[in-house]
């Protein structure tokens, strides 16, 4: 019984996203890149972004981390394609709430990220999926800065 | 056992594997604590009322039965602190630039906590001294011929831990010290997870200072102590102001009080050095060599019943006393830990404040299992049952 709160976490998309990315590599060109790190688990994410007429025309990410922020990532990065900045702001604040209180009304923005709604039962676990967004919304809106 | 600890009445299914980020207390501890807060709540050193001279005695003997409790000379050398990270802090800022000359040479193992890491490495850049971190073997234990071949003349100090908190290995602290005093290095001991585990004669090692956590020894959170050799505390000056620690206060100037309260400014946490005193005392009535060998044995075979399932790598060895750190292959320990939670099992994943360890074994994180006096074989076989299904679950296998 205890495994369904699991399971509605981990269900096989996660796993088989966290398992096989989209998107996991490095541009050779892009017009920003930000490394961030959750540093009570010591997860790293890399992500590169580049943009043409004001959207996001490709992203890369790489790193390491649980199967959480994997997915998480490679959700986000399939999302924001061709999404404006001001789009992808809104997007992360939407899937932060998603995340912390398990469902809102404007999850459809979010596309199949949706699924990693399930994490709202671990708070634990909650910055480990907002990671790869958090780190989107932060390079988009600061043009580029690392943050070391 | 098992029954003077309240926690487990309040968390009967619970299987707590994280002694070595805090232990759980015993009813001793809770009872000395609210026997403080009623009876027996004033200041310390300043009231001339019989209670605050009363209070004042017994956190006095609390310094005494610290030192009695790692065979310290004196109780001068004990000086009461928040915790482990405090006292190395302490030392670090306070007796560092005594022992470390510009251009001089300290000395750490790769395996140590950030907290007996950070101090050295920032105190390093200060004095522009070469800051030596020293080669682990893939088990993640301390390379100890290396650590000894880095203490080179010209070494002016070494700070190492009794037991190292990821790998669970217990450093020769007597040899790495007559090591380094040959070489006139000074060394400083961090005892967080040595204490609970094992018997401590700081004069037999020869450690120049000792700190540990009142918190991992069944003890509250905020207190500890450090040790220091009563000639290097002679040498040492406060670094923080204020109350209680004063001789004498003139408007241009002002004295130090002698001995350890000199490093004890304002109104110190007289609960928790009541309730460490208090802890200490149960710990040595109620934990004798043969209860320790038991925690040790139940690590061992917790370490061997791991090394029995695919995929799984186990760092430390069997002489690593009370901790044991693990991966499973392509299962990141995040999801093994939050898998085990959900079965009511409490371990630890991460990097454990060991980030230069991590990064030597070229690992992000590990799964810890670390046990205190209150585990049981029924915890082990749950841990192993539960390790087994995060396996199967987390590599989709029925
Ligand atoms: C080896 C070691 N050193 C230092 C510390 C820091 O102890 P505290 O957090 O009690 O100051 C710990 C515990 O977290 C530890 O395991």
């Amino acid at each position: 019984m205890a495994l369904t709160k699991l399971d509605q976490m981990y269900r096989a998309v996660i796993l088989d996203e966290a398992q096989h990315p989209r998107h996991h590599g490095v541009l050779a060109d892009f017009d920003h890149e930000i490394t961030v790190r959750n540093p009570s688990c010591g997860d790293v994410l890399h992500l590169q972004i580049s943009e043409k007429d004001g959207r996001v025309n490709d992203v890369a990410f790489s790193g390491n981390g649980c199967t959480i922020s994997q997915a998480s990532a490679s959700l986000m990065t399939d999302q924001i394609l061709d999404k404006t900045p001001a789009e992808i702001e809104q997007m992360v604040e939407t899937f932060s709430d998603l995340i912390i209180k398990g469902d809102v009304p404007d999850a459809d923005r979010l596309g199949d990220a949706a699924v990693l709604k399930g994490v709202h039962q671990f708070p634990a676990r909650i910055k480990c999926a907002t990671l790869a967004w958090k780190a989107a919304a932060q390079v988009l809106t600061e043009k580029g800065k690392t943050d070391d | 056992m098992r029954e003077q600890f309240p926690f487990f009445k309040a968390h009967p299914n619970l299987v707590y594997l994280d002694t070595a980020a805090t232990s759980q207390k015993p009813q001793a501890l809770l009872d000395s604590l609210q026997n403080y807060y009623i009876n027996d709540n004033a200041n310390v050193h300043r009231g001339l009322y019989k209670l605050a001279y009363d209070t004042t005695e017994a956190y006095e003997s609390v310094r005494q039965q610290v030192a009695d409790f790692l065979h310290a000379q004196s109780a001068e050398e004990i000086i009461f602190t928040h915790g482990t990270t405090d006292s190395l802090n302490l030392v670090a800022s306070a007796f560092g630039p005594h022992a470390v000359p510009t251009g001089g040479r300290i000395v750490v193992s790769g395996a140590e906590h950030h907290s007996n890491f950070i101090p050295w490495q920032q105190l390093a850049k200060r004095q522009q001294a070469t800051f030596v971190v020293t080669p682990v073997h893939s088990d993640g234990t301390v390379d100890v011929p290396a650590l000894l071949a880095a203490i080179t003349p010209g070494t002016n100090l070494v700070a190492i831990a009794q037991v190292t908190n990821v790998a669970g290995d217990t450093l020769p602290v007597a040899k790495i010290v007559k090591k380094a005093h040959d070489m006139g290095a000074f060394v400083v001991v961090d005892g967080a997870q040595a204490v609970a585990h094992m018997s401590v004669d700081v004069q037999a090692l020869g450690a120049d200072f000792y700190a540990f956590s009142g918190h991992k020894i069944y003890g509250p959170t905020g207190i500890g102590a450090l040790y220091g050799r009563a000639d290097l505390l002679a040498k040492m000056p406060p670094i923080q102001f204020g109350g209680e620690m004063i001789s004498e206060v003139r408007d241009q100037g002002s004295t130090w009080a002698d001995g350890p309260i000199k490093y004890e400014a304002g109104t110190p946490h007289i609960a928790g050095v009541i309730g460490m005193g208090a802890a200490l005392h149960w710990f040595q009535e109620n934990v004798d060599a043969a209860a320790l060998q038991v925690e040790h044995e139940l690590a061992n075979q917790l370490r061997t019943a791991l090394r029995a399932i695919p995929d799984l790598t186990v760092y430390g060895n069997d002489d690593s006393l009370a901790t044991v750190s693990f991966n499973l292959t392509g299962i990141h320990p995040h999801d093994v830990a939050t898998f085990l939670d959900e079965q009511q099992i409490a371990i630890r994943a991460g990097h454990h404040c060991a980030q230069p360890l991590m990064a030597r074994l070229g690992i992000p994180a590990t799964v810890r299992a670390s046990f205190g006096i209150y585990n049981n074989q029924d915890d082990v076989t749950k841990l192993v049952e539960a390790v087994q299904a995060a396996r199967r679950y987390f590599h989709g296998i029925d």
